[in-house]
């Protein structure tokens, strides 16, 4: 198991690499020049040349390139154009809300998503069923920004129990109850995912339970709901845990919407606000950041596959 | 008093909202430590009829429309649920004709074996190990201490077949119900699997309903056949009865399709065309199609089932080798 881990970590720097090089190049075909945006209209060209030069924005692409690989190899990810700040500090100011956003979420989409799942696979067609079915399909195509306006009217305006926008950090006054600025952010963006989630795990299982092994289980005499969990839930959760995996990295897009509607410090908001102010540096370390991220969400969910699979074999 | 005794069992299948007759009208006694082979072509209801008694038809398209199944003097269809996954793998087990895919993928064959047998009695997890080792001891697993903590991915179609066997012997069933269990096997671990069964009926006392296509793996371990054709049983006798005598004509097409084993796997093809499908329907006798013997009151009339001799029942207008 080790040893497979440390070698599918080694494939990934080629891999790693190339999406280095896109994310640069990507970042650096944006139409605008950085210097003259962040200098404003009232600069007068010596200046944005000024700045270009300071930025080393003058130098030939593939040699901005090199330099940049070369920082962030170090663990340099290079200086925010806007904040004047290290970059990986900057991005480290929004992880904390992140973080915690995207901890609470899959917390609801596996509290709500499995039980539910399970329920409407064993009482498939009931009309137990039909309902969580209905829910799900209505929950996974409601958009993430309608949905957080939704709970923000009922809970926030209307019954007042969570605040609606802003999150001030645990270290800050309230500590942990400081969570509850994050329960309708995180209810938004799970309820698409969870109501996924319980499709996935209800459909699986009912492939699985038209398995002949299932079969053998009955006939043994055991409960259908030992039936169910150990012999049916046990094999739907190989084809489920990939899913598991890419919720969690989806995440990460739908964080920005939902940071944008909740005024969320975390850093969905700083990308799409270092976008505009054409802040490339942190542009490029949130990207290289989440490319990095998904890559180790593809190896965790490898390694829980082979670990739920006894038949995949680790070469 | 017969250990399984089923009568008129009639089994449909909902399909929209009609109600197809798949199992009309079949009657069985297994005594104790007697094997009944059942055989008929695929398609003939020989595997619905094994999970009827099983109690393995819940939740499937297949409604028990009437009849009875008694064991041990129980009617097993009167059982709520609970009643009847006491009998299911204790008093009771199965073995079917898929090896390959009949064991849990994720779970070592070990402990498979070891649920069935904590299901039912009461001893802690060490012992139920020892007896899953002894149980696949029992049907000649070799190296049994290292195999009890394969995969089932590990094993082959024969020794998966063994350890569907040890799983079913884990509780010492009064009856196995062996659902074609060497079908998907080589010939000779056919051979091998079927003599394993017939040793361990006479070491564990129990009773076997073998259902099997092939009327040559019948005759050599079954003490009573009965033939079924398309949902209903055409001729039944002791296996003596029925070689020296046998009656209806599907009977002898069907030995007219025994794999002869000197040229390899060669089927003559005795009987032309194929079963009916359900939903084809076939006025009088659904035989008569594909029946050389067949003439007009085959083809109006359903033959009711008749004793040519006591204990040699036919359904058949026209009984071979009997009087004419
Ligand atoms: N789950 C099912 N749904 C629909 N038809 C079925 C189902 N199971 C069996 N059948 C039909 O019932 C008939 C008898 O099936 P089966 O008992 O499996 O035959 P056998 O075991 O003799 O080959 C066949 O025509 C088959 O197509
Ligand atoms: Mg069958």
């Amino acid at each position: 198991m080790l040893n497979y881990a440390l070698n599918r970590v080694l494939t990934l720097v080629p891999t790693l690499l190339a999406a280095s090089f896109l994310v640069f190049m990507f970042i650096h075909l944006i139409p605008g020049d950085p210097a003259s945006i962040l200098l404003g209209d009232t600069a007068t060209p010596e200046e944005v040349a000024e700045l270009s030069r300071e930025l080393g924005l003058d130098e030939p692409l593939w040699t901005q390139y090199v330099l940049w690989l070369g920082n962030v190899l170090q663990g340099d990810l290079g200086t925010s154009v806007f904040f004047r700040e290290p970059v990986l500090s900057v991005i480290a100011d929004g992880a904390e809300t992140s973080v915690l956003l995207a901890t609470m979420t899959m917390f609801w989409i596996v509290v709500f998503g499995v039980p539910i799942g399970i329920i409407s696979a064993i009482r498939h067609g009931s009309w137990v069923d039909q309902a969580t079915s209905g829910g799900a399909m209505l929950f996974a195509s409601v958009p993430t920004f309608w949905l957080g306006l939704y709970l923000i009217l009922i809970f926030s305006v209307g019954l007042g129990w969570f605040p609606s926008s802003g999150f001030p950090s645990l270290a800050d006054e309230g500590g942990a109850s400081n969570l509850r600025y994050l329960v309708l952010p995180s209810l938004t963006l799970a309820a698409p995912n969870a109501a996924l989630i319980i499709r996935l795990i209800r459909a699986s299982m009912l492939d699985v339970s038209r398995e002949d092994h299932v079969r053998t289980a009955r006939a043994k005499g055991l409960h259908p709901v030992r039936v169910a969990i150990r012999h049916v839930f046990r094999n739907a959760l190989i084809a489920v845990s990939a899913a598991f995996g890419f919720t969690f990295a989806a995440l990460v897009s739908e964080a920005v919407v939902t940071e944008t509607v909740f005024s969320l410090p975390g850093i969905g908001r700083l990308v799409v606000q270092s976008i505009l102010r054409r802040d490339y540096p942190v542009i490029q370390g949130v990207i290289l950041i989440i490319v990095v991220f998904y890559m180790a969400i593809n190896l965790l969910v490898d390694l829980a596959y082979a670990s739920l699979d006894p038949r995949v074999s680790l070469k | 008093m017969a250990l399984l005794d089923i009568r008129d069992l009639d089994l449909r299948i909902a399909r929209g909202r009609e109600l197809l007759p798949v199992v009309q009208g079949v009657s069985l006694a297994v005594e104790e430590n007697e094997t009944l082979g059942i055989v008929g072509e695929s398609g003939c209801g020989k595997s619905l009829t094994a999970l009827a008694i099983m109690g393995l038809l819940e939740g499937s398209v297949v409604r028990i429309a009437g009849g009875s199944v008694h064991f041990r003097g129980r009617d097993l269809l009167a059982l709520s649920p609970d009643e009847r996954r006491r009998v299911m793998g204790d008093q009771m087990a199965m073995i079917f004709q898929e090896p390959m895919t009949s064991l849990n993928p994720v779970y070592r064959v070990g402990d498979q074996i070891r649920e069935a047998i904590l299901q039912h009695r009461r001893m802690s997890r060490k012992q139920a190990r020892d007896r899953a080792l002894d149980l696949l001891e029992l049907v000649r697993i070799p190296d049994p201490l290292r195999r009890i903590d394969s995969f089932p991915h590990q094993m082959s179609g024969g020794q998966r077949q063994r350890v569907m066997i040890a799983m079913a012997l884990a509780c010492d069933p009064k009856l196995l119900i062996a659902d074609e269990p060497t079908t998907a096997l080589d010939v000779t671990v056919q051979k091998e699997v079927l003599e394993l069964m017939r040793s361990l009926q006479a070491r564990n006392g129990m009773s076997i309903v073998l259902i099997s296509h092939d009327l040559g793996v019948v005759s050599e371990i079954c003490d009573k056949v009965a033939v079924m054709y398309r949902g209903k049983i055409v001729e039944q006798a002791s296996t003596s009865t029925l070689f020296s005598n046998m009656s209806h004509p599907y009977t002898l097409g069907l030995l007219g399709s025994i794999p002869s084993t000197d040229h390899d796997v060669e089927w003559l093809d005795a009987i032309p065309g194929r079963v009916p499908t359900l939903d084809e329907a076939v006025p009088g006798c659904a035989f008569h199609p594909r029946c050389f013997a067949a003439n007009e009151s085959c083809r109006s009339a359903d033959p009711s089932a008749s004793a040519v001799s006591p204990a040699h029942i036919v359904r058949c207008h026209f009984p071979q080798g009997s009087s004419s």
